[in-house]
């Protein structure tokens, strides 16, 4: 029985650049299976973000079928990706964007409003993932009085709090010092073990890298090796 | 994710309080100027009900073809015997005899000879009746410069423009000259009880204001009237209820009486149907409308701005919830959603801001007399605002029509973005 939960078949995807076409992804063929810790590394312009946008229902390929969750990405309406991603994916950004009028708790609960969760259910699931990432006590405090690592391990709940089986994470660490950096990749190798969550990142950190069981290396929108990492 | 969005605009000054200013200010100036605007066109409307036209007028059908020249020779015969018919018909109403005369004012000096003459508009009212509340509708007691009201048959008020310009004082006599009901010649002498000031160039130039009994008597209109006027209990003019009566009475078809013809009969019209108050009334209904469409605009514009600056600042926002599964027609409604409270919110504070100076201005009123000093329209002086149920609600027409739709303007653009630029957008 295949348990891949991402399969992209010959994926190109082209954007218009003045007269002629940009071709961001050349022909990529990749599958991601269940619990996976993959990352994407390549310099800018590879085609890192492209491919992150297409797994994650944002964004449609050209050419090529991208199959994620069962849903084939370029036959999907706005509403048919959005759910897609409400219940099945969740996002991390380098830059955290937690909503700063919100608590904690009502950043990592807003995931799970959409999925019209009852009350209480929604309550213990989020206080759930704050202590899986380690921030239950903060769970009333504002945004702005976190710090870094604190902000990208609320953003780490609030992706995780709706149980999603993929994880997309666009340079988790980029914005952190090195000890933060460490940390949260922790925290989510942690989660990837417990939940057999799929995290695919994007980046180009070494402090992320070691974590990695999986590195696919894209240059010029193809992809240029896939190598699994043997960890004692 | 009601409570979500509450808790979003309670905590979000940026994304509330302007717009809640807005809004509240909206909804204040539109609760005043309504209840302002109705308050003096009703009171004016009212002013005009008092002295001319009635809410309801019965005439005889030929005095109503030509009423704007007060034909008394057309007039009603037994009016008294009318009137009881009308407070069997209509006992709620007040009805009250009026007859309207043009006719010239000569003013002796003290050997009896003619030291002046003056043309002169006159009313003939219920000055001394059990009950009457026709002093109190030209507002006489209050209007009283010298003298004092008249208490005797023979006993009239004239306007103190004329007195002073023929220099007559309280206590003196004059004649009236007149036609009587026949065409006949009339003439009958009066005395000048007090003087008056109406605050309306035209009538103050030459005005007597004289009781009924007296007027038929002088013209020789004895049983008869010029016009009766019914009043409805409502503080301003009912339209539907005067209409009702009209059509109703009209229906009865009333005979003249026996020996008389048919132009004789008594005919009903309503206030709106006398000379330019149908657009008098129009005129306050279109201005209200008109208000409420400038208000409704111009906060729309407001608010559509604000709601592009709030687009702008939550740009992030709408991204991350995109990106978290939301689709942009649930944000899109969710914008709307808090536009509706926030217009609600705002309209609250705006009406519960506005009710208590309406309602002090109802009691109270403002004395725009000094004002009024040269106008040539009749106007009330004392202006006061008039609550209606409208002044309630009308507050949030614009407050959450507004709103809603300048942010409904504004959040189109959630619909032009493109998710498939959000993690670029998200990570400047």
């Amino acid at each position: 029985m295949n348990n891949n939960i991402v399969n992209l078949e010959n994926v190109v995807k082209r954007f218009p650049a003045g007269k002629t076409e940009f071709t961001a992804l050349n022909k990529i063929n990749l599958t991601f299976g269940e619990g996976e810790f993959a990352g994407l590394v390549g310099p800018s312009g590879s085609g890192k973000t492209t491919l992150l946008n297409i797994i994650g229902s944002l964004d449609i390929p050209t050419e090529g079928e991208a199959i994620v969750l069962n849903k084939n990405i370029g036959q999907l309406s706005h509403k048919e990706a959005a759910a897609l991603r409400n219940y099945g994916i969740g996002f991390i950004f380098q830059t955290y964007n937690l909503l700063p009028v919100y608590s904690v708790f009502d950043n990592v609960e807003f995931a799970l409003l959409l999925q019209k969760m009852p009350a209480e259910k929604r309550r213990k699931a989020v206080m759930e993932a704050l202590e899986w990432v380690g921030l239950a006590e903060r769970a009333h405090s504002k945004p702005s009085t976190l710090s870094g690592g604190e902000c990208q391990r609320v953003a780490i709940a609030r992706a995780m709090v709706k149980k999603p089986k993929i994880v997309l994470a666009d340079e988790p660490s980029a914005n952190l010092d090195s000890k933060n950096s460490h940390h949260i990749v922790q925290t989510m190798k942690h989660l990837n073990r417990e939940l057999k969550t799929t995290f695919i990142f994007s980046t180009h950190d070494e402090k992320v890298m070691q974590y990695l069981d999986r590195i696919i290396y894209l240059k010029d929108g193809m992809v240029e090796r896939d190598e699994k990492v043997n960890k004692p | 994710m009601k409570k979500f969005l509450l808790k979003g605009i309670i905590k979000d000054r940026g994304r509330s309080l302007l717009p809640v200013i807005v809004v509240a200010t909206g909804s204040l100036l539109t609760v005043f100027l309504y209840s302002w605007l109705t308050g003096v066109m009703g009171e004016s409307i009212e002013l005009s009900a008092n002295f001319n036209t009635g809410e309801v007028k019965v005439m005889t059908k030929a005095y109503a073809l030509e009423a704007e020249q007060f034909p008394n020779d057309l007039a009603i015969l037994d009016a008294d015997a009318l009137i009881g018919q009308l407070k069997e018909f209509e006992p709620e109403v007040d009805w009250v005899k009026r007859i309207r005369f043009g006719a010239l004012a000569d003013f002796p000096d003290s050997l009896g000879e003619t030291r002046g003459q003056s043309p002169v508009v006159g009313w003939a009212v219920d000055l001394f009746g059990e009950g009457s509340k026709e002093a109190k509708r030209f507002n006489l007691e209050s209007s009283l410069i010298r003298g004092y009201m008249p208490e005797t048959e023979g006993e009239v008020l004239i306007t103190e423009e004329l007195a002073k310009r023929f220099e007559v004082n309280p206590g003196e006599s004059f004649t009236l000259f007149g036609t009587t009901m026949e065409g006949g010649f009339a003439f009958y002498n009066l005395t000048v009880s007090g003087t008056i000031v109406f605050g309306a160039t035209g009538i103050d130039k030459g005005a007597v204001i004289m009781d009924i009994n007296d007027a038929q008597r002088a013209f020789a209109m004895e049983g008869a009237a010029g016009e009766i006027l019914g009043f409805l209990p409502d503080k301003y003019f009912n339209i539907d209820g005067a209409e009702d009566i009209k059509s109703r009475f009209n229906a009865l078809g009333i005979k003249a009486a026996e020996g008389e013809s048919d132009d004789f009969a008594p005919v009903m019209i309503t206030l709106r149907d006398q000379s330019g108050m149908a657009e008098m009334l129009d005129y306050t209904g279109a201005v209200s409308g008109l208000m409420i469409f400038i208000f409704v605009t111009a906060m729309a514009i407001v608010l559509w701005n604000g709601g592009l600056l709030g687009g702008l600042r939550r740009y992030a926002e709408f991204g991350v919830r995109l990106a978290m599964g939301e689709d942009k027609g649930h944000i899109y409604r969710s914008l709307l959603y808090e536009a509706l409270m926030i217009g609600t919110i705002g309209s609250l504070i705006g009406v519960a801001v506005a009710l208590p100076i309406v309602f002090y201005i109802n009691v109270h009123g403002i004395d725009l007399g000094g004002m009024m000093q040269n106008a040539t329209m009749m106007m009330p002086t004392v202006v006061r605002t008039h609550i209606t149920p409208t002044t309630y609600y009308i507050g949030f027409i614009p407050g959450i029509f507004s709103m809603v739709l300048g942010n409904a303007l504004a959040g189109i653009g959630i619909y032009k973005r493109q998710t498939s630029r959000l993690f670029n957008e998200l990570e400047v």
